[in-house]
Formats: structure tokens, C-alpha cells, sequence
């Protein structure tokens, strides 16, 4: 234990509990702030867009939530290395955190792809190369939260889980140039969802809506690691002070 | 510098406004629900452990 | 290495030839399957010869998917597992025998009954050649694929539905190009290009996931 303690200081769960606790409420008003700014600028300064019309401001939150989506993934992957090169706690848990939000992202970034598409390509959905793939990292995400979900053994759970990850990410970009290459082949969208000259008030836009996306994100993923933390911890002292803590 | 000239305006959004709000809206929601979500999932697990913790402290006593 | 894996090849095979029931099932499963298309969209040749490749690869997959579970579960009841993992000789070789040894029951036999399938849907000659070509490239890729998920599922409940959830994402670029070689065939692009990638992915899978698998193996037997 002693070794540990000192080469992962802060990836220890009693460590990183209360650090987690106190830095929620920041990246929660973060997250506010650069989302208020973002809604101000993308809603009611940016002008419309000549091509799509007012319906382009559906990528204000579209293109944000895509991203999440994909780096969030990046990021469960990032985690699952780390967990299965050095062993540490903390990784799997910060995977299986992470994962709801990705796979709520991934469900947002169809949505308002779907709620796009309607006006624009006349359709709920089209077979277009982007949102196929933004579907199949949703079948990705749940894929990993059935799998973590099935093991009883958390330790098992981390480990299966983040090899499942790797390969996943050795996978997601085969799978995103052939559904591309199926893409080109069979038809081709017409429109795109993001192209065009964008002008500077949406691309501020985009990127503090973006900003907001990714510290809601982090607020989240945090407040679900503490309750992950304290259920695999429950037979440490520390979790027991902090119950303890609590009642008073 | 604000772009709309009314408030219906900006609601219709020049004939977009149910795809728009219908993003935003869902949006919304899943941003507000979701953490909701996951804190009672943290109150009922410290309920539960607490529970835990009491009942073995009693055992072992 | 290879006298390891040829080792475990026969060993499997010999085993699977105590249950050739499941091989026969398997393969029914598919054949019933790709009859069930023709019956459910209407007889039109033109419709049908459009949809062939889609609906043999699907069918392809969802049969390769049946066995998956198989591949370890065994082995791991009787304790074999085990001390394969224990033994001196790398876990990887072991499951690269036990996943040649999978596509020889499983893949193989999907490719030689695929043509006469596609008679039904109306194929050309070409077509079909490429067709049994293509299915022969691509289920090795299937089996290693699978490999990884039937060694994540190991002794799991609910192990079967789960590997597919796991696996089926994961096999998209082998359905698109598999498809997509007869496709091409079709319409008389040639598939030659789809056939070289689908050999490219089913050699790059073999090299790496019977690792990933043994991997997944050893989490499993901890």
C-alpha cells in the first residue's frame, strides 16, 4: 500500500474523493458561464446562415456533442491504458464514469443530427458517413457498459472493460474510413452538416459551446467516479470517516 | 447587436423553430436530468453503505 | 510456434468432429436464414440479386456469431484453459490454432454452401465467384474478431447475447467490404479492390487478436 501511496498520490481513491468533490462546483460553473456565453452568441448574435437558414443553429449543440462523443471515447481508451500498463485503481474507475456521459453524447449528436437532417436533407435520417459512424460508437459505448455491467468482480470488470477500449480505438478508425468508403460508393450526401465559411460569431459560438460540453462533461464524470469510489472502497477506513463525516 | 428583431422571431426561428427547439430542448433536459440522476444514485449509495457500515459495527460489537 | 498451433488445431478439430451437430446446425441456420430473405421481400430477380450480398454477408455473420461462444467455454469448464495459460509456450499461439481451428468448422463450410445461395438470388457466374472468394477472405477475420469477445464473455451470464453486442460493431469494415466485392462484382466494377483489403484486414486481425484474446483470456482465468 505504502508504494502506491507515494508514485500514485493522487490517483489513490482517498486522495482523489475530495479533490474530486471540491472541484465539481468549478467546472459545474464552468460549464454554466461558457454555456450561457456560447447560447448568447450562437442564438441571438450570430447571424443566419444564407445557405440552411435558421436551422443551422442546430450545430451549435450538434457538433459539440459529436465531439464529446469521440474524445470522451479517446479519453475511457486513454484511461484503460494507463489501468492495464500500471494497475491502478483509479483508471477503471474513470472509465466506467465517463462512459454513460460519452454514450448520452453520442445519443445527443444523433438527435439533433436526425432534427437537422429532416429540414435539410428532407429525411430523419440518411445513411450519411458521419452519423453512421456517431451510431455505431453508440453500439461502442454500450457494447463497454454491458460488458462492465455483466462482470461482478470490479477488478475484472476495469480490466475487461479497457481491453475492450483498446481494441475499440484500434477499430474506430477502420470502421469510420470503410463506413466513409461504403458512404462515397452508394450515394453521397449533398449537404454538410458543418461546411461552409463559418463566420467568427459562430465559430465562437461553437467553441464555447463546446467548452461548456466538455466541463459538463468532466462535473459529471466526477460526481459519478466519487459514488463509484465509494462502493468498491466501502470496506476502507477512509470511506468510512467519510460516511461518518457525513452524518454530522 | 442582437440579431432578432422580436421575440416571436427568435421563436419561430424562420420556420425552424420546431427542429431547433426540439434540439435544444432535448438537449436540455438531458444536461439537467442527468446529473439529478446521478447525485440520488450517490445519496442512496451513502444511504446504503451507511446502513452497511452500521449493521457490521453492531455485529461485530 | 507452428507445431503449437498445428497442435492445437487438430486437437479442436477433433473435438468439433465429436459435435458435428453443431456444425450442421450452424450451417442450416444459415442457409434458413438467407431463404427467409426472398420469402419476406418478394421474388423480384432484379430486387434479390441487389440485395444478395447484404443479406449472405448478415447471414454470415450472425452464423459465425452462433458458434463464438463455444470457442473457449469448454475448455474453460474441463480446466483446460487453465493450464494452457500456465504452460511455457504463449497463450497467443494457443488461440491463434483455436481460432484456425474455428473458421475450418465454421467459416470454411459458410463459404462452400454460399454459392448455391446464391443461386437463389439470381447471381452471375463472377458474382459468385467472388461471392465464396470474399466470404473465404473475410470470416478468418471473423473468427479472430470473435476470438476477443467469446474470451471477454468468458463465464458470463447472459454470455452469448453480450458477445454480439461486443462483436457485431466490430465486424462492420469485414461486412462492408465483403458486401462490397460482390457488389462491385454486380455491377461490373470489378471487386478486386475489395478483396485485397478484406485479405489486408483479415491478416492484420489475425496477427493481433488472438493476442488481444489471450489478453482478455488471462483477465478472465484470474
Amino acid at each position: 500500500m505504502t508504494d502506491r501511496f507515494n508514485l500514485y498520490k493522487y490517483a489513490a481513491p482517498a486522495t482523489f474523493y475530495p479533490l474530486a468533490g471540491k472541484l465539481i462546483p468549478w467546472f459545474a460553473a464552468a460549464s454554466v458561464i461558457f454555456g450561457l456565453a456560447g447560447l448568447y452568441l450562437g442564438m441571438l448574435v450570430a447571424p443566419t446562415d444564407f445557405q440552411q437558414g435558421e436551422g443551422y443553429r442546430i450545430i451549435f449543440i450538434h457538433v459539440p456533442a459529436s465531439w464529446m462523443s469521440m474524445f470522451i471515447y479517446l479519453v475511457m481508451a486513454f484511461w484503460a491504458a494507463i489501468g492495464l500498463a500500471f494497475n491502478t485503481r483509479l483508471s477503471g474507475m474513470m472509465a466506467q464514469a465517463l462512459a454513460p456521459t460519452g454514450a448520452l453524447m453520442a445519443f445527443l449528436s444523433l438527435w439533433t443530427g436526425a432534427l437537422w437532417g429532416k429540414p435539410m436533407w428532407g429525411a430523419w435520417w440518411v445513411w450519411d458517413a458521419r452519423l453512421t459512424s456517431e451510431l455505431i460508437l453508440l453500439f461502442l459505448y454500450i457494447g463497454y457498459m454491458a460488458l462492465t455491467a455483466a462482470i461482478d468482480d470490479p477488478r475484472r470488470a476495469d480490466k475487461a472493460g479497457g481491453l475492450l477500449l483498446l481494441v475499440g480505438v484500434v477499430n474506430v478508425p477502420i470502421i469510420y474510413f470503410s463506413v466513409k468508403w461504403w458512404n462515397t460508393l452508394h450515394q453521397g450526401s449533398t449537404v454538410n452538416l458543418t461546411k461552409s465559411s463559418m463566420a467568427t460569431t459562430m465559430l465562437y459560438g461553437m467553441l464555447l459551446m463546446a467548452l461548456c460540453f466538455w466541463m459538463y462533461s468532466i462535473a459529471v464524470a466526477f460526481m459519478r467516479v466519487r459514488t463509484i469510489m465509494l462502493e468498491r472502497e466501502r470496506h476502507t477506513d477512509w470511506v468510512k470517516a467519510e460516511l461518518e463525516g457525513d452524518a454530522r | 447587436m442582437i440579431y432578432w428583431n422580436s421575440f416571436a422571431d427568435f421563436i419561430h426561428m424562420g420556420g425552424y423553430g420546431l427542429y431547433v427547439w426540439g434540439s435544444f430542448g432535448v438537449n436540455v433536459l438531458i444536461m439537467a436530468i442527468e446529473p439529478i440522476v446521478v447525485t440520488r444514485n450517490q445519496k442512496a449509495t451513502k444511504a446504503r453503505l451507511k446502513r452497511q457500515i452500521r449493521a457490521e459495527s453492531r455485529s461485530t460489537e | 510456434m507452428l507445431k503449437i498451433i498445428l497442435a492445437v488445431v487438430g486437437r479442436d478439430l477433433k473435438l468439433a468432429m465429436r459435435r458435428q451437430a453443431d456444425i450442421v446446425s450452424a450451417l442450416f441456420f444459415f442457409v434458413i436464414v438467407v431463404s427467409l430473405f426472398p420469402l419476406g421481400i418478394g421474388p423480384e430477380a432484379d430486387l434479390l440479386r441487389k440485395l444478395a450480398p447484404g443479406v449472405l454477408w448478415v447471414a454470415a455473420l450472425l452464423a459465425t456469431m452462433l458458434s463464438l461462444p463455444r470457442l473457449f467455454a469448454d475448455d474453460h469448464r474441463d480446466g483446460t484453459l487453465e493450464q494452457l495459460a500456465l504452460a511455457p509456450h504463449p497463450l497467443g499461439l494457443v488461440v491463434t490454432g483455436k481460432v484456425i481451428a474455428h473458421w475450418l468448422v465454421s467459416g470454411l463450410p459458410l463459404a462452400l454452401i454460399a454459392p448455391v445461395l446464391g443461386i437463389q438470388f439470381d447471381l452471375s457466374n463472377d458474382a459468385l465467384l467472388v461471392l465464396t472468394g470474399a466470404i473465404l477472405l473475410g470470416t478468418p477475420a471473423l473468427s479472430s474478431i470473435g476470438a476477443i469477445g467469446a474470451a471477454l464473455t468468458l463465464g458470463l451470464r447472459g454470455g452469448g447475447v453480450l458477445l454480439s453486442l461486443l462483436v457485431l460493431p466490430l465486424y462492420i469494415p469485414v461486412l462492408i467490404f465483403g458486401a462490397g466485392a460482390v457488389d462491385a462484382t454486380v455491377s461490373g466494377l470489378g471487386g478486386e479492390g475489395h478483396l485485397s483489403l478484406l485479405a489486408a484486414m483479415t491478416l492484420a486481425s489475425l496477427g493481433f487478436a488472438p493476442w488481444a484474446s489471450a489478453a482478455a483470456l488471462k483477465i478472465a482465468l484470474e
